[in-house]
């Protein structure tokens, strides 16, 4: 369900890194959460992120959703298949879906972060909560 | 990411942190967790927000049947010689012109002409009233009517005694009717019966809070699990499907219909939230009438508009409302209309700048985005 060569956050962002580009977008549990997504507000090109910094927001019918940014970098790209269809998030959030690309300033951050493994028993623990 | 997520309504954000407070269930909450649903904490309740996804079923009940579990809403019933001038004093509507077996919407008033709560009425005889009310406001309403009881009405807090179901849509009728043998093409709009559906005692009311033809079914707890799964197999073959409370707020809204705790509450009056329809001054004297006839003739300070928005953002609860760049008022209610596939809204803003067609902004997280002002309701089913 989660690829194995992504890392992913806390608030349920994925990225994927090709060299010094990282794509991020929102993971399948994300997107469960969430509904369904009817708006994707993203940054301009050029934007600086920086870890934890909120660049946009997920919109599904119910809540509006900030997303945070894993890493530092500039955004190189936007994906323009969620201008008219946001709702591809609820059917590919792990590929076509993904948010935008960046220019990552230092590729060492990802290490921080959880992989498939961690992230599975994490939202494991959540799902646990959740229904407590 | 999903820092915001559970934030619902004008429920505070507290879906994952209090494992402390126990949330009420209604009879069918093992079936929404059979079927999957996402449930939410609705007023202390645990309910159903979505089964197969909100926009699915919204279209469903626009184009077939839906079944929702409304059993979360209160019921009072009050009986005896003193029901009627009871009723007249605590709530704006004159229940006086309801003949047995019809229903209204009305709201129960506080001394300053605002909504304690807003509810139905169900005349069961001339001594005898159901009234159903919103589910977190159901004890409160209780204990201000009992206040309010200088006419030795019984008073009865019987929301225990009731399950309650609603199948909404073009083809609740003809589904409903596969389990009853009440003839319902002889319900009217906002009138009832009693008769057994799947053979099981029932209130049939053709009543809803979706704008299309439905009924709203009221049991005793135990045949819940039964009825469900009757009206389920019934439903079947025309397309209906389980709906939770996220499609019954789009719906709402698109319907035009206020929800209390956003566009009435202890501060707003009918005046104001255009509900001047079901406050009758002509009853007088009754709980806040002084003021709401003070309010009449003075002026309103704000009134109740619709709005749609003219790029792709929503504009949501609790936004502000910008007219020429100055704060006018704040969103009540807002979210994508999956019928009429735009983003509308309900606010309040000045009376002197309700206009409709009038250009607006919504501040939405520092920018402002344009939204016209259109005429209410924003859906009317075709007749």
């Amino acid at each position: 369900m989660y690829p194995a060569d992504y890392r992913y956050t806390k608030d349920h962002e994925w990225i994927k890194v090709q060299g010094d580009i990282g794509t991020i977008g929102i993971t399948d549990y994300a997107q469960q959460e969430l509904g369904d997504v009817v708006f994707v507000d993203a940054p301009k090109v050029g934007a600086k992120l920086a870890p934890g910094k909120s660049f946009g927001s997920v919109e599904s019918v119910k809540a509006v959703s900030e997303i945070y940014s894993p890493v530092s970098g500039e955004v190189t790209e936007t994906n323009p298949l969620l201008v008219d269809t946001p709702e591809k998030i609820n059917t590919d959030p792990h590929s076509a879906a993904w948010l935008i690309k960046l220019k990552l300033a230092d590729p060492k951050e990802v290490a921080s972060l959880m992989d498939a493994a961690a992230y599975e028993a994490y939202i494991a623990e959540q799902t646990k909560e959740h229904s407590a | 990411m999903l820092r915001s997520i559970f934030r619902r309504d004008n429920e505070k954000p507290s879906v994952n942190t209090s494992a402390a407070v126990e949330l009420r269930k209604t009879a069918l909450n093992s079936v929404h967790r059979r079927l999957g649903a996402k449930m939410v904490n609705f007023g202390g309740w645990d309910m159903p927000l979505e089964y197969s996804g909100i926009i699915a079923e919204h279209q469903a009940v626009r184009t077939r049947a839906g079944l929702f579990d409304v059993s979360h809403m209160g019921e009072l019933e009050i009986r005896g010689p003193g029901a009627l001038q009871l009723l007249q004093w605590v709530s704006c509507n004159n229940a006086a012109k309801l003949n047995v077996g019809q229903a209204h919407y009305s709201g129960l008033m506080t001394s300053r002409g605002t909504f304690v709560d807003d509810l139905l009425v169900h005349k069961i005889s001339d001594t005898h009233y159901l009234l159903c009310v919103n589910a977190g406001n159901q004890d409160g309403d209780f204990q201000h009517i009992v206040a309010n009881n200088k006419f030795d009405a019984g008073l009865e807090n019987a929301g225990s005694r009731y399950s309650q179901l609603a199948i909404q849509g073009p083809h609740a009728a003809e589904i409903l009717q596969k389990l009853t043998p009440a003839p319902l093409d002889t319900i009217r709009y906002y009138h009832f019966t009693f008769g057994k559906v799947g053979g099981v005692d029932c209130l049939i009311a053709r009543t809803g809070y979706t704008g299309e033809d439905g009924f709203e079914i009221y049991f005793a707890p135990e045949y819940s699990d039964r009825l469900w799964t009757d009206l389920m197999q019934a439903g079947e073959s025309a397309g209906m499907i389980p709906c939770g409370l996220g499609a019954r707020n789009t719906l709402r809204l698109e319907a035009g219909m206020c929800l209390y705790g956003h566009e009435i509450d202890d501060t707003t009056t009918p005046w104001e939230a255009g509900l001047a329809w079901i406050c009758k001054m002509e009853k007088a004297p009754f709980l806040g009438s002084d003021t709401l006839a003070q309010q009449k003739q003075a002026g309103l300070p704000r009134k109740l508009i619709g709005f749609e928005m003219l790029d792709k953002r929503i504009g949501r609860d609790g936004y502000p409302v910008l007219i020429t760049g100055h704060e006018a008022g704040r969103v009540t209610s807002g979210c994508p209309a999956p019928f009429l596939k735009k983003n509308i809204g309900m606010a309040y803003v000045p009376s002197n700048e309700n206009t409709v067609g009038a250009e607006i902004e919504i501040g939405i997280r520092g920018q402002a985005a344009p939204a016209r002002i259109v005429a209410l309701p924003f859906y009317k089913r075709p007749q």
